[in-house]
């Protein structure tokens, strides 16, 4: 079906289903309760999810298949933003011409940079994206003012031409991003019991094209392009002395991830009509690779499950604040009550990046295939009881490197 | 004429004269095997044909085009392949798609965008592959990972991948260095069987002279960068000057 064998073919609706669902899984615990602040089915989060599970699923293209590591990819989410956003403000607030536009801009910016660094390979490779992507932070904060409005960043204002939209929304304001009239920012909220599930039309747009890259990337790792890709990351040696030039292949894996990370950077200024420059600083550029690793390198859901979990953590570790620590720790004695929140709040708020960075590092060490891994060891520990038939996971999870799958 | 036709080249690094004046010429369908004493040459003149080195001076022609300043992918399309003293595989990858690779390489060329089509699509290639594997004996390990298999497996992977391109020359840089005897022999086998089966140009390289004797048609002996002799095994084994500079030591 659709190109895929079955097994892929299933993974693919249980994925489907999986995104359809979101609002209402990740939504379990009741309203007002003390746990409902690790519901994560705001449409704010849940986007986020969808948008950087694309660029991560992007990334893993070029990572996890060919083996280069690129600490730039931040660059063309930023460029894609800025695309995105100058369509709003000539075009129209429909958001399609903003992604085509960013998915091109940010394949031609990938053709160029991948070009000039794919003449190198390994650390090399690393640290000259890593250049260019500060590079291009650095113009677009200052040089290139004229076209990303340098600090303030990239905004849609009432002055905008807007040839083909609305220029000032019947309330004054600027009209608010829709696809062909749909505002992505309208939600329809359900309650249910002490639940109430939001379905937010900005996460179902984000969501079909989370599956429409998701879709893709399963047909490039079956390919025989995936296949050169995953050879390259073996052994280019073999590769070359078997007649296959390496360069196009891997310039063609850095140009797909880029134009996945373009469309990402247009989604976000999609539900969010601005651009800054910080959005291709290279924490950002660490961020996806972060999230590729720690759901598993080379895996078709690693990247997606490495991204939800950094978004989640970062969302809900980032709102615990020292009152809310208080109350949770309010049944220990004084003295021992202080001593815990001290300890605690630094690992909390804006302390986030300790816990991630913790949480990293036990990953890697006691994980390093990632989630996916986790996810693996679970499910043979139960399989172990039942048949030892149906062996041939290997499926859906392509080989990782050997430092990975070891 | 012969496929490849070597002509007057000369290498130096340095100081050091690799490779000087070496004529040779590699007939169609015969095995010629290269030997010579450690640094007479043997591995820089291999790497002067399939493009990892450029000599100083003199010409390397194959199949009536020359060799030099082409890449070593470039090469490979204009059919020669090469297995070298440590088997390069694709160890992360199963055998069947360490076949599947050579096939796509020889069908599409040095590069192919394909995408959209399916691997195990390819109901041509696959057969191919597949019953490459089934002449090197390797067809029930077909979905082994192959950085798990013995080295003597590794080899026969790594000239299975060559042979399924059929490449109009073959060459083999020490294919037994560093393995037991029994391993030897079964190289030693399957090359025979291969020549059987199909016709085939090899330019082996080899210290082993057990292999040489078993395998070569011609022989051109290597010492200080310069071909000393060309001739068929029977009169290399009796000839004076070979025993001194070569045979002498080796035994
Ligand atoms: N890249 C290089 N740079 C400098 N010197 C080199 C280089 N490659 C080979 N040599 C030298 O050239 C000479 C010939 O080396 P080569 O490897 O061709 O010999 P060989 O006949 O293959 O020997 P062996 O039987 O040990 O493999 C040696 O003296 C070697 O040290
Ligand atoms: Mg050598």
């Amino acid at each position: 079906m659709l190109g895929l064998n079955n097994k892929d073919f299933r993974f693919l609706l249980i994925v489907i289903a999986l995104t359809m669902a979101t609002p209402i899984l990740l939504q379990p615990f009741p309203e007002g309760s003390v746990m409902a602040q690790f519901n994560a089915g705001y449409p704010d989060l849940m986007q986020r999810f969808a948008i950087f599970g694309i660029f991560a699923i992007g990334f893993n293209i070029l990572f996890g298949l060919t083996g280069y590591l690129s600490f730039g990819h931040a660059a063309f989410l930023g460029a894609g933003s800025y695309s995105a956003v100058w369509m709003f403000k000539l075009l129209s607030m429909n958001v399609i011409p903003g992604i085509i536009l960013a998915i091109i801009v940010s394949g031609l910016f990938a053709l160029l940079i991948g070009y000039i660094s794919l003449r190198r390979s390994g650390i090399y490779f690393s640290i000259l994206t890593l250049a260019f992507a500060q590079m291009s932070f650095n113009l677009a904060y200052s040089v290139l003012t004229p076209i990303t409005n340098g600090e303030t960043g990239l905004q849609v204002t009432l002055n905008d031409p807007r040839i083909l939209g609305q220029q000032v929304a019947a309330n004054g304001n600027v009209p608010p991003t829709n696809l062909f009239g749909l505002e992505m920012g309208s939600s329809f909220k359900l309650p249910v019991g002490a639940w109430e599930f939001t379905f937010n039309a900005g996460y179902y747009f984000c969501a079909v094209i989370a599956i429409l890259a998701f879709y893709l990337s399963l047909r490039i790792f079956r390919s025989p392009f995936g296949l050169m890709l995953r050879a390259i990351k073996t052994n280019q040696t073999r590769l070359n002395y078997t007649g296959l030039n390496s360069r196009p292949y891997t310039l063609a894996a850095f140009v797909i991830s880029g134009m996945y990370a373009g469309l990402a950077g247009a989604l976000l200024a999609s539900m969010d009509p601005l651009a800054g420059a910080e959005r291709m600083q290279w924490t950002a550029s660490g961020e996806v690779v972060l999230m590729t690793i720690l759901g598993g390198v080379g895996t078709m859901m690693g990247p997606v499950l490495g991204a939800g979990f950094i978004k989640y953590f970062e969302n809900i570790f980032s709102k615990i604040n020292e009152n809310v620590l208080h109350q949770w720790f309010s049944w220990l004695p004084d003295g021992l009550e202080n001593i815990v929140i001290w300890v605690a709040e630094h690992f909390v708020g804006s302390g986030w990046h300790l816990t991630s960075g913790l949480l990293f590092m036990l990953v890697v060490i006691f994980l390093p295939g990632g989630l996916v891994e986790g996810g693996q060891r679970i499910a043979a520990m139960f399989k172990r009881k039942k048949a030892d038939d149906d062996s041939d996971d290997a499926g859906h999870h392509p080989k990782q490197s050997p430092h990975v799958a070891e | 004429m012969g496929i490849l036709e070597v002509k007057d080249v000369g290498k130096r690094f340095g100081g050091l004269q690799a490779l000087g004046d070496v004529n040779l010429s590699v007939q169609e369908n015969t095995v010629h095997a290269i030997i010579g004493p450690n640094g007479a040459g043997k591995s820089t003149l291999l790497n002067c044909f399939v493009g990892k080195l450029i000599p100083d001076t003199g010409s390397v022609m194959f199949d009536g085009q020359s060799v030099l300043g082409r890449t070593p992918y470039e090469i490979n399309q204009m059919g020669i392949s090469r297995v070298f003293q440590t088997p390069e595989i694709f160890g992360d990858l199963d055998v069947m798609e360490n076949m599947m690779i050579p096939c796509f390489a020889k069908r599409d060329g040095s590069f192919r965008l394909h995408a959209f089509e399916r691997v195990n699509d390819e109901k041509e290639l696959v057969e191919q592959a597949e019953q490459m594997l089934i002449d090197v004996n390797m067809i029930d390990k077909r979905h082994m990972n192959a950085s798990s298999m013995s080295r003597g497996d590794k080899r026969r992977l790594e000239m299975a991948m060559c042979l399924v391109q059929e490449p109009k020359l073959l060459l083999l840089d020490e294919p037994t260095a560093g393995m037991a005897r029994a391993d030897t022999n079964n190289t030693i086998d399957l090359l025979k069987e291969i020549k059987e089966k199909r016709d085939i140009t090899m330019a082996i390289i080899e210290h082993d002279m057990h292999v040489v004797f078993s395998l070569a048609e011609r022989i051109t002996v290597l010492a200080q960068g310069t071909p000393l002799v060309e001739d068929t095994p029977e009169n290399i084994k009796g000839h004076p000057k070979v025993r001194e500079a070569y045979l002498g030591e080796a035994h």
